[in-house]
């Protein structure tokens, strides 16, 4: 059978997928590249990105694989992940990241 | 190997458009500028804001550019306005001169009034023209080529559509010979990391990171913060969280293929392979800046639909939604929203970009270029003074 997805997981090291259309409260969210659907906890808009996972208070926010940013409470499965519970890097934690690639 | 029919230039570049222009050397000659072009039709205007009174640093990169841009392959011929023995008419016209470009002056001064030098300027355009209508395209390689790469009005889908494909067209013009030249500092901000350890060596990755940094600097020395400005509320509405989550798409117009080499605003690349230039986030001067460094034709990824063009190149621009696709075609060349919506994969899409990067060379207008989209803008560093 066909699944229609609404939303796509970018990258298997992924804890959000982003939303290919409007998702409403309650409705099941069929992810791409994702092993199991999930039960939207609030109202996702187009573009805009759910949690795969609980994710918690400053744990990395993983996107295409890679860290862009830390949650700035815990996030319950399958919520709207945004400017309310996510914060950008501060300059340590920048510097942390480009020391290391640049001694690998 | 790949081809396509561009213009010769006598010092060995070639172009894929054969514009007549005329440019103005100072500000003040913005009017006298466009009605020159508006006595000659068929000749672009490229009209900038930029006064002789500047810091040095202006100065150097107000030139470098001005002569990139006169100077350039798709040009056939450049009519340079300036004032009463103006410098930077002089240098143009020497540089150019010993180019074997096609160049002529005309200035402002007390003993010629303005309807001679209109007049002056109108005839010289049209020998100018006659003469560019002489010259044809032949076939060129496509290790010839140099495209920019840019993107403005970025939303959710950047990242995820438009930006990987033209990531993979880069990887295949690369593959194939040719040069990609990345830009916009500000907006690897948060990613350099990525750019920086997929440099060829030690080296040029300290180097992308000493202007990634050097632009953070300036930046903060004005008391502003990069963070406090980025995203934008635009891009935050289309669902884009954090700096870095916009930078990391934004990169991903860079494809997979190692950073060879790191220029400076309007500079030149001296190496085929993957470049960064270093230009602003404002889509205009960066545009501006990979043209007047030699690029002759740019790729431009929007979400929300800027218009931005070129005078002199050809500016591919590419969609990230189908919904930008629909509304504003007549702005877009290229819908890569067709990965969200028709199952096209990013490969698909780099792919229907490559060709449209060889048939633009060859001649066929973009949308930018039917509009009449010719925006230019040279990035300032300082204040004027």
């Amino acid at each position: 059978m066909e699944v229609s997805y609404n939303a796509l997981k970018l990258h298997p090291k992924d804890n959000v997928a982003v939303a290919l259309k409007r998702i409403s409260e309650g409705e099941i969210v069929f992810i791409s590249n994702f092993e199991s659907n999930l039960v939207a906890l609030e109202e996702i808009p187009y573009g805009h990105k759910i949690s795969l996972h609980v994710i918690n208070e400053n744990e990395e926010i993983k996107k295409y694989g890679e860290c862009m940013g830390k949650a700035t409470n815990e996030i319950l499965v399958a919520s709207h992940v945004h400017v309310h519970n996510v914060r950008g890097l501060n300059e340590n934690e920048r510097l942390e990241i480009i020391n290391h690639v640049m001694e690998a | 190997m790949k081809t396509f029919d561009g213009y010769r230039r006598p010092d060995g570049s070639i172009g894929v458009r054969n514009h007549v222009i005329v440019i103005n050397t100072v500000g003040e000659l913005s009017a006298l500028t466009r009605k020159i072009a508006n006595l000659t039709p068929g000749v672009i205007p490229v009209i900038h804001h930029g006064g002789v009174a500047q810091f040095p640093e202006d100065h150097t990169q107000t030139l470098r550019t001005l002569v990139g841009t006169a100077g350039h392959s798709n040009v056939s011929a450049t009519l340079v306005v300036g004032t009463e023995n103006d410098p930077i008419a002089q240098e143009i016209y020497k540089i150019l001169k010993k180019k074997g470009k096609p160049v002529h002056t005309v200035c402002l001064n007390k003993n010629q009034k303005i309807p001679e030098i209109l007049h002056e300027g109108r005839s010289w355009l049209l020998t100018a023209l006659e003469n560019s209508k002489k010259e044809v395209r032949e076939q060129c390689d496509i290790t010839e080529l140099i495209v920019g790469l840019e993107c403005g009005g970025s939303d959710a889908w950047s990242g995820i559509t438009a930006n990987p494909s033209i990531g993979a067209f880069s990887d295949m013009i690369i593959r194939e010979g040719g040069t990609s030249v990345l830009a916009e500092t500000t907006e690897a901000i948060g990613a350099e990391h990525i750019l920086a350890s997929n440099a060829i060596n030690r080296e040029v990755g300290r180097e992308f990171l000493d202007i990634v940094r050097t632009y953070e600097h300036r930046i903060k020395q004005t008391g502003e913060d990069i963070r406090s400005a980025n995203p934008t509320p635009g891009n935050m509405a289309g669902g884009l969280t954090t700096l870095e989550e916009k930078s990391l798409g934004c990169i991903k117009k860079g494809g997979g293929t190692p950073l060879k080499e790191v220029i400076s605003y309007a500079g030149k690349p001296t190496e085929k392979g993957f470049v960064f230039m270093d230009t602003p986030g404002y889509d205009v001067e960066s545009v501006c800046g990979l043209a007047a460094g030699g690029a002759q034709v740019v790729l431009f990824s929007t979400g929300k639909g800027s218009p931005t063009g070129s005078p002199i190149v050809p500016v591919i621009k590419i969609g990230t939604n189908p919904k930008v696709y629909e509304i504003m075609s007549e702005h877009i060349d290229i819908n890569a929203g067709k990965i969200i919506d028709q199952n096209k994969s990013i490969n698909d899409i780099g792919k229907e970009i490559f060709d449209k990067v060889i048939t633009v060379s060859n001649g066929e207008k973009t949308a930018a270029e039917n509009e009449l989209n010719q925006e230019f803008a040279i990035w300032r560093l300082a204040e004027s003074i």
